[in-house]
């Protein structure tokens, strides 16, 4: 048995020559590393403030709830109806938005996406790589492009925040006409690492609204990983008692 | 209180043989002492069984089976509803638990020749179940309304449409739509929470019913029945109660560890279990790039696509279906494939031992390779192992009966 799985083990070596695939995992570049960290409360706090400011105005989050979020990140009920909802909508209500979605998809080519799963359907990382890389390009309709999804119909929300990025070509500009991306230092409200930094803020939220039980689902698990262990003992030993007489 | 539970079993006895149907399968059913490892999936599947029927009960009462509200309630469920997660969770991750527990139950059963004589009944039965476990995954996927679900049945009755003549009017009868609408999602629904489950538990009660009848295989592939003591009890053999009971409890145990350990802490499993795409809501304007059947079903859809070539001027795609179809058809006939005179790989010759070796590399890589997107490189591989999955069956009379078996021992062995 023992030389068989060894075997068979040996036997998927050469795997992953069949994985290789030319993709990048961003578009046209890879993804850029973020890591979600939902015990961060002041970050989803601030990622919160930004997802309704910027975001909402097109985007709805129509299977989250406010009342959900504000309990969830530890914001008290009334500062979460002051500031996080600009409307008469219900503290208990669904995120959505006032947006009609037949114009909309007028005025961007496509209905802005529900971003409640977007974290889940794309991943922490594609969004942190999305909201990084968009560029001026005079020929899209906003005068934005964007390095991730190539073409994409919404503008550059957070321009006034990040300041204007641009596209330089590589060594080779027909094979890698957008290489690098410049950014022009005081375009924007914040630096660089700043935008970063609420960038980071934004996707986190995201990743959390993308499953609010992600919260308490590892804490849960403990406890009951622990439990199984400590039955495992008493099982275990009772099954040995049982069958030492039977050889 | 003692005596007034005794009074009551008796009155029960009376009426109905409970003491006698304990007895038959659990007190005094002998079964062999050197059960090992492998042992431990075929209770492992029943308590997944379980596990589904609870979770799935629960889920129905929160579930909207509506093309409006079918996404939607899923995540009603996920957030809104007092651990619905952990329910939900537990489902879905049950589905996938119980195709792996399924296929090293099943597996165990190649190694050590469990379906042969006199179990060939029993190895029928629980190919039916797989059936019917496939059927009531793919119902389920459809369920949530995601995109995967969506496209991922389209490819798959779409399937229907590559048989010539009637393929059209099949797809139209199975969807009852010319697409896949809402009338295919309540119908799904229907199927995959009242009829298979019913054919499933049916199926698992004639299982047991005939694993009970003739006894248990063991790994040395040694009939307990043969040798008894005086009393008729087989000589290897001990009662399921209490020494199988306690022993199981440990295995379930070990199960859960690994199980709860997904549910809490990677219920997506890295995309194989819950798919990306299927946190979007299911649009039928909008294809998406690459369509992959979860894990268990994957083998099969990479035979399905590794036969591009259109024979007999009949699409490929229906010989896909062909060759896919006798993937699953052809495990019905195993027992009667085999003409070993042993059942154990422990005393088959190096033919045998060699073809299992195969068998189940061809198995994990075609599983693999059903995951990805396909490339002509990925295709051919495919078409390879395909080649030898089919090639273990058809060869196997031939290779079980041309090589020289080991001794089998009298009695069973404990290593």
């Amino acid at each position: 048995m023992k030389k068989f799985a060894l075997a068979l083990i040996l036997s998927f070596l050469p795997l992953p020559l069949l994985a290789a695939s030319g993709e990048k995992s961003c578009g046209l570049i890879d993804c850029y590393e973020f890591k979600a960290d939902l015990s961060d409360r002041a970050s989803l706090q601030r990622g919160a403030a930004v997802f309704v400011n910027y975001c909402q105005g097109c985007h709805s989050a129509m299977y989250s709830r406010y009342e959900r979020v504000a309990t969830d990140l530890g914001i008290p009920l009334d500062l979460a109806e002051q500031n996080l909802i600009f409307d008469d909508t219900k503290i208990g209500d669904l995120m959505d938005n006032a947006m009609p979605k037949p114009l909309s998809k007028k005025w961007f080519g496509a209905t802005p996406p529900d971003l409640t799963l977007v974290a889940r359907a794309r991943g922490g990382d594609w969004l942190y790589t999305y909201l990084l890389t968009f560029y001026i390009d005079d020929k899209r309709p906003w005068g934005v492009n964007n390095r991730v999804f190539k073409d994409v119909g919404m503008p550059h929300v957070l321009l006034e925040l990040q300041g204007v990025q641009r596209c330089l070509p590589g060594e080779d500009p027909v094979r890698e006409p957008c290489a690098v991306l410049e950014h022009f230092p005081d375009s924007g409200a914040l630096t660089a690492d700043e935008y970063r930094q609420t960038i980071g803020d934004l996707t986190n939220f995201m990743v959390y609204m993308s499953e609010p039980a992600a919260l308490v689902r590892y804490r849960i698990g403990l406890y009951v990983l622990l439990f199984l262990a400590f039955f495992l003992v008493f099982a275990w030993l009772l099954n040995r008692e049982y069958w030492k007489d039977v050889h | 209180m003692g005596k007034m539970l005794v009074g009551l079993r008796d009155w029960v006895d009376e009426r109905l043989p409970i003491t006698k149907a304990w007895n038959t399968h659990m007190g005094q059913y002998y079964a062999p002492k050197n059960l090992n490892f492998w042992y431990f999936f075929g209770v492992l599947s029943l308590l997944v069984l379980v596990n589904q029927l609870l979770t799935g009960i629960w889920l129905t009462m929160m579930y909207v089976p509506n093309v409006e509200q079918a996404f939607a309630s899923v995540e009603y469920i996920m957030r809104d509803v007092e651990y619905g997660w952990l329910i939900r969770y537990m489902h879905s991750t049950g589905a996938s638990a119980f195709f792996a527990v399924v296929y090293l139950h099943m597996y165990r059963g190649l190694l050590y020749g469990s379906y042969q004589k006199p179990r060939e009944l029993i190895w029928v039965f629980g190919m039916l179940i797989y059936l019917a476990l496939m059927a009531e995954g793919f119902l389920g996927y459809v369920l949530p309304w995601g995109q995967m679900s969506y496209w991922g049945a389209q490819v798959i009755v779409s399937l229907f449409g590559a048989i010539p003549v009637v393929g059209d009017s099949i797809m139209e009868w199975v969807r009852g739509d010319y697409l896949i609408s809402g009338i295919t999602l309540n119908r799904f629904f229907a199927l995959h929470v009242v009829a298979v489950p019913i054919i499933l538990l049916a199926l698992v009660l004639l299982h047991i019913l005939a694993l009970h009848h003739v006894g248990s295989n063991n790994p040395d592939g040694v009939e307990i029945k043969k040798l008894k003591d005086v009393n008729g009890i087989p000589l290897d053999g001990i009662r399921f109660h209490p020494y199988y009971t306690v022993h199981d409890i440990v295995g379930v145990i070990l199960f859960l560890f690994v199980f709860c350990s997904i549910i809490f802490f990677l219920p997506e499993a890295g995309g194989y279990f819950l798919e990306h795409a299927n946190f979007e809501e299911a649009n039928p304007l909008k294809t998406p790039a690459h369509i992959a059947p979860v894990w268990y079903y994957a083998p099969f859809y990479a035979m399905l696509r590794a036969v591009t070539y259109p024979f007999f001027g009949i699409d490929a795609k229906f010989w896909g279906l062909v060759v896919m179809g006798g993937a699953v058809a052809i495990l019905f006939v195993l027992p009667w494939l085999d003409r070993s005179p042993v059942k154990s790989w422990r005393y088959k010759g190096s033919k045998s031992k060699a073809a299992i070796y195969l068998f189940t590399v061809a198995f994990l890589i075609l599983s693999y390779l059903g995951t990805l997107p396909t490339t002509p490189g990925r295709t051919t591989v495919a078409q390879i192992f395909t080649v030898v999955y089919f090639a273990f069956f058809f060869l196997m009379p031939w290779y079980t009966s041309a090589e020289k078996t080991k001794p089998v021992p009298e009695r069973v062995t404990m290593k």
